[in-house]
């Protein structure tokens, strides 16, 4: 049980997507924006990520981090925002899915 | 997301200050909406409603879709006195997500052995408080029965807004205790706030039970906060 009453700042991602923003990186930040059945991480979960992959924090506990990691970059590259969405491995035309049956919704975004 | 809005909502959050970042997913444009900020609408509506559950939601409103991220600081209890009903009431409340400190000055109470795995001090409130600031997102519990170590805590709390304020006592107890309220200059509205007798009416009668009461009681505060101001100002 986490029981800080303080931003945890080494872990917080949108702590750490600012700190990277000042660095002079190229950042983008994923959310969690819808969840159906059983998801991993609730709505509002972030991932942020850099134009070299690196990234911190979860919108799945790690079932679909690496595929969001490469629309991420993408998105920095071309400045438009992408829904992406994940369910059941076979169900969907995503190579990766979610092992536990759920479905999730994730909004990636550039930073500035 | 915009590079302004994200510096926004971080030192909000490093403040323990509630915020929503509203997202418009047709566009990607968005805000950072302060409790208390007036949004009109539907969308105002869904705004309100993250605030008060805490819960991130998309909303469909204006014919747009938006995404709220609900930024909630914590809540904590803050409770003055380590007494039998703190004992009960520390873990209870950090299991129902409340994370706990106790204040006692008198170290014949304030022992780790009475109260393992909580934060406790010590010391006198004012110390503590003026390291460790009371906030809205705060709620205080005064349990000691002496004015000494109650009250000036019970004036720091409505000063900061407290979400909860509760003071162990029968109504004369508290009677005489508004009375030394005033005179150290808090006003007759705010002393209104403060919940004395302490916890919700269901006749508890021992320690662990009156600490169900308190923490109900606060439990209820937390939900249906900003109702109540509301109300008041109307």
């Amino acid at each position: 049980m986490d029981e800080s009453i303080y931003l945890d700042e080494a872990r917080d991602p949108l702590i750490i997507a600012e700190g990277w923003m000042k660095d002079g990186k190229d950042v983008a930040i994923a959310t969690v924006v819808e969840t159906w059945g059983s998801a991993p991480r609730p709505v509002g979960s972030h991932l942020v990520i850099d134009a070299e992959g690196n990234f911190h924090g979860s919108v799945s506990g790690g079932c679909v981090e690496g595929a969001v990691v490469t629309e991420a970059i993408d998105v920095i590259g071309s400045g438009k925002a992408r829904m992406l969405e994940f369910g059941v491995a076979d169900e969907t035309a995503w190579q990766v899915g979610l092992s536990c049956g759920g479905r999730i919704k994730v909004y990636v975004e550039r930073l500035g | 997301m915009d590079p302004y809005v994200l510096k926004t909502l971080n030192e909000e959050r490093r403040a323990r200050r509630a915020a929503v970042l509203v997202t418009d997913l047709g566009d990607g444009r968005d805000r950072v909406v302060r409790e208390g900020d007036h949004v009109a609408g539907d969308l105002g509506a869904a705004i309100a409603r993250a605030f008060r559950t805490g819960n991130s939601a998309s909303v469909e409103a204006e014919g747009r879709t938006f995404f709220l991220n609900a930024h909630l600081p914590r809540p904590r209890l803050v409770v003055i006195g380590a007494v039998h009903i703190s004992q009960a009431l520390a873990p209870m409340a950090r299991i129902a997500g409340y994370p706990v400190e106790i204040i006692d000055p008198r170290t014949a109470f304030a022992t780790p052995e009475r109260f393992p795995d909580v934060a406790l001090h010590a010391e006198w409130p004012q110390d503590v408080l003026q390291r460790e600031p009371l906030d809205s997102y705060t709620a205080l519990a005064a349990v000691t029965h002496d004015p000494k170590i109650d009250d000036l805590a019970l004036k720091a709390a409505l000063d900061a807004r407290c979400f909860y304020v509760g003071a162990l006592g029968s109504r004369k107890t508290h009677a005489k205790r508004v009375e030394r309220l005033l005179a150290l200059g808090a006003s007759a509205d705010q002393i209104a706030r403060i919940h004395a007798p302490i916890g919700l009416d269901i006749g508890a009668a021992s320690p662990a039970e009156i600490a169900v009461a308190v923490l109900a009681q606060t439990i209820h505060a937390f939900r249906s906060r900003g109702l109540e101001s509301k109300g008041a100002a109307a």
